[in-house]
Order: C-alpha cells, then sequence, then structure tokens
C-alpha cells in the first residue's frame, strides 16, 4: 500500500482512489473556514508591495476609520440577526440621526453633552418601535423595518425643509439658525487618541468586543441565538423571547445612532444625503461575516472583519487608481464570493 | 391464496456510509399481494433498504431485482417510473399550503417534460379525480391540502405515489402521527390493495400495525436480516430480534408514590370542554394515552405553562398554581419538553447552542450562571455526567446533535429537564423515532427518579404500559383510568371508545 505522506499539499494525484472523497472534505472545509482571512492577508501584502505607503500607520487607520460607521451598523444587524430577526432600518436610523444630532446643535443651541444621549436614546427609541411592530403586530422583521427605513428617510427631510443642516440654516419659517457645532461634539469624529487613533476606530472596536462577549460568552447571547435558533424551543425552555428580541433592536437602534453621531461629528454638518449607501454596505458585512471562520451564521468577530475586508480592498483599489465608480461593483462581487463560500460550496453532501 | 408472485428480489445488498455497513448483505423477496412489515432499532439499516430501493442511492455491492430484471434505478424519479412507489414519514411535504388537494395530487405532473404549458383548474380536477379513483380513496378534492388531518394527508401521498402504475409501496411508520380511529381506515385501505395485488413494504414498531397487517415480518439489525417470521407474526419475537435480547417483562410494575405533588381539580383546556380531575404523586410516572387531537398535548402544555386553560384550577404543593408562561412554571418547578423534539427543544444543529452540553443547559443558564459570563465548566461537567448516566451515544459534551440517532437525541432532552431538579415532569410523545434500546434507556432513567411526578404523554399504549405506574386514557378532552388487569385484551385503547 503506497499511501501518500498526508502533508497540506499533498499532490491530490498520488491519492488513491477511495479516500479522495474521505480526505477532499477536511480540506475544502479548511479552506472555507480560513479562506477570507486568508484572502485579507493576501490582499493586505500585495497592496503592500505594489505600494508601500498602504501599511503606513496613518494609511491603515484611515482604512479603519473609513469602515468605522458601517463595522458599527453592522455589528448592531448581527444582533438582530442572531434572534432571527432582521433590521433594514439601521441606514435611516443613522441618517436621521445626523439629522437629529446637526438639528439639536444648529437649531436649539444644543451642546454635545444633551445632544449625544438625545440621538442615542431616538435610536433606542426606534429599535423600540420596530420591536413593537415585529413582536406585537407581528409584521415580519423584513416588511417592518423596511417601512421604518423608508419612513425615517422621509421624516428627516421634514424640519428643514429638505435642507441640510449648516450653522446658519434658513428654517421654513424663514428665521436664520444661530447655533453651532459644539467643538466637544466634533471631536468624537476628528479627535485621535495619541494623535494615533481615531475616536471613530476605537468606538468601533470598543463596540465591537462589547458585542462579541455579549453574543458569544454571556447567557444572553445564548439565548438571542436560541431564539433565532428556534423561538418556540427558547420559549419552552424559559427564555423571555419578547424581552430579548426586544433589546436586540434597541442594540441595533442604537448602535445606528452611534454611527449618525460620528457621521456628524466628522462631517460637520448635517447632510441629507448621508448615510445612503450605509445600509447595504452595513447588511452585507454582517453577511460576509457568514463566511468567515465559516461559521454560517450571524457573528460579531465576523461582521467587522467583514467590514473591514472591504475597507482594505476598497482602500487598496483606490490606491491602484480603480476609479470611484467601480466601488459598489467590487463590494457585490465580495458578497457573492463570500456568500458562495457560506451555502455553496462543499455542501452538496448535506 | 394463489402463490405468492415474486415482485423484488435482493441479493447480497452492501451498502457502507464511511466507516458503518449500513447494510452488510441483505438477501430479501418481496412477494406481490403480501404486507410484509420491515422492523429494526434505529441505525439498523431500514432507512438504507428504503433508499437503495426508492433510487436515492445505489447499493455498493447485491443485485435488485424488479419483476424478475435487472433493477439498478439512478434517480427517485427513476424507482417510481419502474413501479417502487414511496411514501415518506413526513407527509405535510406531500403538499403546499394554500394548494388544493387536487393540485397535491397531480404535483408530480406539473414537473414532468412533457406537462402542458397552462393548466386549467377543471383540467387538474379531472386528473386529480382520476388519481384518487384509481387508489380507490375519497378525497376532499377541494380542500387546501393544509387543512385535511395527517391521515388524509397520508392517503393524499398513497394515492399520488400509486398513480404511477406501482408494483410495491413503500410505507415509512405511516400510523406515527394518526389516531387509532384514522389508523383503522388506512389499514382498511392497505387490506384493500394487497387485495388487489400490490406488494407493500410496511415499516412500522407498533405492534397492533404489525398483528393486524403484517403476512411477514422481517427484522434488521446491524445491515443484516436477524430475523424473518411469518403470521401471525409473532411480535415479542420480532421485538426481542430487534435489540438482539429478550424483552423481560413488557409491562411496568406499578410502585407506592409519595404525597400529592400536582392536582388539577375541573380543569377545562378550551371553552365548553368537559373539566377534567387529575392528580400527580411524587416518585410516579403517569402515562396519558388516546387517540391524537384528545387534549394530550393540550393539557401537558397547560400545566407546562405554555398555553392557557379555560377554566378550573391547578394547584402544585396545595397552592394555586396558574402559570402563564414556560417561564413561570419552569420557576416553580414545572417543566415541559414538548412533542417533536427538533421543533419544541432544539436549534438547528449547525447554528450556536447545537451541541449537547449547550443543549441541555438551556433552560438552567440563569441559575447556573449567574453573573451572566459563561465562565466555569459547568456545562461540560453536566454534559459529562448525563452522557455517562443515560448512555448517550455521543462523541462528548461538544458533539452537534445532528451527529445523534433519535434516541439519544431524546436522552439529550430527557438530561436538560433532569439537570435540575423538577417537582412536576411532563413529557409529550417522547419515543418518537426512538428506537427499543433508547426506549428502555429512557423508561429506566425516567423510573429511577422517585421525587419528581413524571406525566408522559404517548399515543402508544405499549409505551404506556412499559413505562408507568398509572395510565390514563385521554378522549375528547375526558379522561379514564386504564384498568391495567385488562390489559391483554385491550391493546388499542383509543379504538375502544
Amino acid at each position: 500500500m503506497s499511501d501518500p505522506p498526508a502533508g497540506e499539499l499533498g499532490a491530490p494525484a498520488a491519492v488513491p482512489r477511495a479516500p479522495v472523497t474521505a480526505r477532499a472534505w477536511p480540506v475544502a472545509r479548511r479552506v472555507r473556514q480560513t479562506g477570507l482571512l486568508a484572502l485579507l492577508a493576501a490582499m493586505v501584502v500585495s497592496f503592500a508591495r505594489a505600494d508601500p505607503a498602504f501599511l503606513q500607520i496613518a494609511n491603515l487607520m484611515s482604512v479603519l476609520q473609513s469602515v468605522s460607521v458601517v463595522a458599527i451598523l453592522a455589528a448592531g444587524v448581527t444582533v438582530t440577526l442572531a434572534v432571527g430577526g432582521f433590521d433594514l432600518s439601521i441606514g435611516a436610523v443613522a441618517a436621521s440621526s445626523v439629522m437629529a444630532a446637526s438639528y439639536a446643535m444648529v437649531v436649539w443651541g444644543l451642546d454635545a453633552a444633551a445632544t449625544v444621549p438625545m440621538v442615542l436614546a431616538f435610536g433606542a427609541g426606534v429599535g423600540l418601535v420596530n420591536a413593537a411592530l415585529i413582536i406585537w403586530l407581528r409584521i415580519p422583521d423584513l416588511l417592518a423595518t423596511l417601512a421604518m427605513n423608508f419612513l425615517l428617510t422621509g421624516l428627516q427631510l421634514i424640519p428643514t425643509a429638505g435642507r441640510s443642516i449648516t450653522p446658519g440654516l434658513i428654517l421654513p419659517s424663514g428665521e436664520s439658525a444661530d447655533g453651532v457645532f459644539d467643538p466637544h461634539f466634533l471631536e468624537i469624529g476628528r479627535a485621535r487618541l495619541g494623535g494615533v487613533l481615531p475616536v471613530p476606530v476605537l468606538l468601533m472596536l470598543g463596540i465591537a468586543v462589547v458585542l462579541h462577549v455579549l453574543t458569544q460568552h454571556t447567557r444572553f447571547g445564548r439565548l438571542f441565538y436560541a431564539i433565532g435558533g428556534n423561538e418556540t424551543a427558547a420559549r419552552l425552555a424559559g427564555a423571555p423571547t419578547r424581552v430579548l428580541r426586544l433589546s436586540a433592536y434597541v442594540i441595533s437602534g442604537t448602535l445606528s445612532a452611534v454611527g449618525g453621531l460620528v457621521i456628524a461629528a466628522r462631517v460637520g454638518r448635517g447632510d441629507i444625503s448621508s448615510g445612503s449607501s450605509l445600509l447595504l454596505d452595513a447588511v452585507a458585512a454582517a453577511l460576509i461575516g457568514y463566511a468567515v471562520l465559516d461559521r454560517r451564521y450571524p457573528n460579531v468577530f465576523g461582521t467587522v472583519v467583514g467590514a473591514i475586508f472591504v475597507g482594505v480592498l476598497l482602500n487598496g483599489l483606490t490606491m491602484l487608481n480603480a476609479p470611484y465608480y467601480t466601488q459598489d461593483f467590487v463590494k457585490g462581487a465580495v458578497l457573492v464570493g463570500a456568500l458562495s463560500l457560506t451555502f455553496g460550496l462543499g455542501r452538496r453532501q448535506s | 391464496m394463489t402463490a405468492p408472485v415474486p415482485i423484488l428480489t435482493l441479493h447480497g445488498l452492501h451498502k457502507t456510509f464511511g466507516a458503518t455497513a449500513a447494510l452488510a448483505g441483505v438477501d430479501l423477496t418481496v412477494e406481490a399481494g403480501r404486507i410484509l412489515a420491515l422492523m429494526g432499532a434505529n441505525g439498523a439499516g431500514k432507512s438504507t433498504l428504503v433508499n437503495l430501493l426508492s433510487g436515492a442511492y445505489p447499493p455498493d455491492a447485491g443485485r435488485m431485482l424488479l419483476r424478475g430484471q435487472s433493477f439498478a434505478p439512478t434517480s427517485p424519479a427513476a424507482a417510481a417510473r419502474a413501479g417502487i412507489a414511496t411514501v415518506h414519514q413526513s407527509t405535510q411535504l406531500a403538499g403546499i399550503p394554500g394548494l388544493s388537494v387536487a393540485d397535491a395530487l397531480v404535483l408530480d405532473r406539473f414537473v414532468a417534460a412533457d406537462a402542458p404549458l397552462f393548466v386549467s383548474r377543471r383540467s387538474v380536477r379531472r386528473a386529480a379525480a382520476a388519481v384518487a379513483a384509481q387508489a380507490g380513496f375519497d378525497l376532499p378534492l377541494d380542500r387546501d391540502f393544509a387543512e385535511l388531518g395527517p391521515a388524509d394527508q397520508q392517503m393524499v401521498a398513497i394515492a399520488r405515489a400509486l398513480s404511477r402504475k406501482a408494483a410495491l409501496l413503500i410505507l415509512d411508520e405511516p400510523t406515527a402521527s394518526l389516531s387509532a380511529r384514522e389508523a383503522a381506515r388506512l389499514f382498511s385501505v392497505l387490506e384493500d390493495l394487497r387485495a388487489r395485488g400490490l406488494a407493500i413494504i410496511y415499516i412500522s414498531h407498533r405492534s397492533s400495525d404489525i398483528e393486524r397487517l403484517a403476512d411477514r415480518a422481517v427484522v434488521l439489525r446491524g445491515g443484516r436480516i436477524a430475523a424473518d417470521l411469518p403470521r401471525p407474526v409473532d411480535v415479542p419475537a420480532a421485538l426481542a430480534a430487534m435489540i438482539g435480547r429478550p424483552i423481560d417483562s413488557l409491562a411496568a410494575e406499578p410502585r407506592d408514590s409519595g404525597g400529592v405533588v400536582l392536582e388539577a381539580q375541573g380543569l377545562v383546556l378550551t371553552a365548553g370542554g368537559p373539566p377534567l380531575d387529575l392528580t400527580l404523586r411524587a416518585g410516579e410516572v403517569v402515562a396519558l394515552t388516546g387517540p391524537l387531537g384528545a387534549g394530550k398535548s393540550r393539557l401537558l402544555a397547560a400545566i407546562g405553562g405554555a398555553t392557557p386553560f379555560a377554566g378550573g384550577a391547578l394547584r402544585l404543593g396545595g397552592k394555586a398554581f396558574k402559570p402563564r408562561s414556560p417561564r413561570e412554571a419552569i420557576a416553580a418547578g414545572v417543566v415541559l419538553a414538548g412533542p417533536d423534539r427538533h421543533r419544541s427543544s432544539f436549534v438547528p444543529s449547525d447554528w450556536p447552542g447545537g451541541s449537547v452540553a449547550e443543549t441541555i443547559s438551556l433552560p438552567h443558564l440563569r441559575r447556573w450562571f449567574p453573573t451572566g459570563l459563561l465562565v466555569g465548566d459547568r456545562e461540560r461537567r453536566v454534559a459529562a455526567d448525563a452522557i455517562e448516566r443515560l448512555r448517550i451515544r455521543a462523541s462528548g459534551p461538544r458533539a452537534r446533535l445532528a451527529s445523534l440517532s433519535g434516541g439519544n437525541q431524546q436522552k439529550v432532552v430527557l438530561a436538560r429537564w433532569q439537570a435540575e431538579p423538577a417537582r412536576v415532569l411532563l413529557l409529550d410523545e417522547p419515543f418518537q423515532g426512538v428506537d427499543v434500546g433508547a426506549r428502555a434507556d429512557l423508561i429506566a432513567a425516567l423510573r429511577a427518579d422517585r421525587t419528581t411526578a413524571t406525566l408522559v404523554a404517548t399515543s402508544d399504549p405499549e409505551e404506556a404500559l412499559q413505562l408507568a405506574d398509572r395510565i390514563f386514557i385521554l378522549e375528547r378532552q375526558r379522561l379514564t383510568p386504564w384498568d391495567r388487569a385488562g390489559v391483554g385484551a385491550r391493546a388499542e385503547p383509543g379504538a375502544a371508545a
């Protein structure tokens, strides 16, 4: 019997017949498990070889900063996915949070200490309304949150009659708003810790760690997933399913508001078109996260890696002078690839 | 009866999956106009044999002859064309909710390549009526498939399977979800089909089915034929062949029990229903049997807080007990394992929480991890203990549920509710898809608990006998104690009333 050495790179041609299938599956599995992370590493290496400036701390931080808002929103969606739901209102919550924060400071003249809690409460409130629609009115989650997305996209235009908010804004009543953006507020988007680490990146990492621990290492996370896996079973096992589902939507709404605050603080104006691509980007990151480590279920770690993956790819391609208008195509291609990895490859056996 | 005509002959069938030989040389002849009962514990090779016959996959070795000609189906469709009609256990899958029974009957014709592009309601109805008539069934063609009871859904599946000139009909546990009355109707249909010369392979564990129907019982064990018994089938011998040892005494011995734990006083399950009285004592196992839809599940769900009851009162340890949710019931020590473990107890196997340890711990997380953080090895330890105590065949606490057989999965459910002491343990159909060996282990574990009051709903009276200290028959929400003395005479209590 010539049993070939079971090296990682064992030549398939030399493997005797029967074991081929037996061994091919673990290999396929390993490819799926490490595929995206390996690809991310490969991308970083090749972009760095193409242009050493890619690896400069400043550039890496700018990549992370560019994905921070998407990653924060996507982490929230991941929690709703874990309870078997979906939150499609995150983009609109973030966009209306930008408007709410700007309005509070510019029109009402509030400072950061009042604006931030107010906007967070707004996000949590939207989460509550979403939960009420889904849990008590029993509207399917996709439809309820899609409707909420629509509603908020329109609502944010009404107070300013469709104008973006900058200091000196002319209100529908004809008056001019005399407030300004609180400099402390702007630091949320612009300050760097130790001159290196941008606050949004810090927020993203902090939220990622907290949510990762919450979902993977606490009993609440276990119950979230139990509800998402089989709500009846979770209820019969004594889980307070309504409260937990409600908290998932509140978490997602609140995190969307955090994302909105970061945008408002970075841009320094209430732009009516901010956040138009946030929803799709965040959902894509969460879905790419299924493929990271081949988990095949929503997970916060994968989601954040997914967001960073897209950010690195776009940054690198931009550096290589890929035109701006190809970005959405690239994101779409990554998503299709990741989903194929999750759902397609190697599943024929089951 | 004329000499039997062989329809199907199997020679030395082998099939191996990975390291396990599912079939290790099966020789079998199936005859026209005969009902062959195929028996075997989980993993004995029944499903593999059925899958070979119905074209799901080919055998590794061996030959199959259908009507004397070599038979090697390449797909389920090819097997169906050759005349093998298979009706699988979950007949809800035979139709589509929202479509009519007529649509369900001719569903497979819609997908045929020569199907017309446009189908009118009338043409569908005409074709469906022909299918029903050919099988000799009277089916409500215009009803929504989802509204049918399990027996009628079964009839639809059988009629459709027979619509293509079948020579052999394979039925996989057809009475598992049928009431006694519905089963009786199915039996007369099968007897009629037998009289018309159809060969039938009937997979079942129920001795009442086998005694009534089978012309012959073939028992598989470890991928081989362990026994081939002629009519009248000696069911105890067949069961002994299934588990490889004789079943010493079928019925459980009633024992003394402790103080009253739970009382139902004039409990009304649904508005307008009759009041029920029931007393459960510590350390006893009470079985509730009777036909499907009689209210067994509803009674258990009411006690377990899963559905509200319409009237009357429950008393737990002498105090009024009215749980508004399973959560409240569990907090009071009343725990419920619902019917169909996949629907009521498990998350999907590849989802977080789908391991043996995580399944056991789910209701106890609050008690075991008061800080909320999942630290320490309590979860793993409890699971490891349960694996040993209940003889669960699993690679360890982290094994995924899908890697366990049905019987072992059910042991995990029991381990969950025995992981913390309960005052009342409610089990709804805990032996579904559980082989005889695992069933004996489960029964032993239930009877070993001398502090909990256990109430088990089962539509199989044989299970009730093996399990319980006391047995009640529940029919149309009325409870009658079942006199164990007259057991032999009344094998199917549901049919008696």
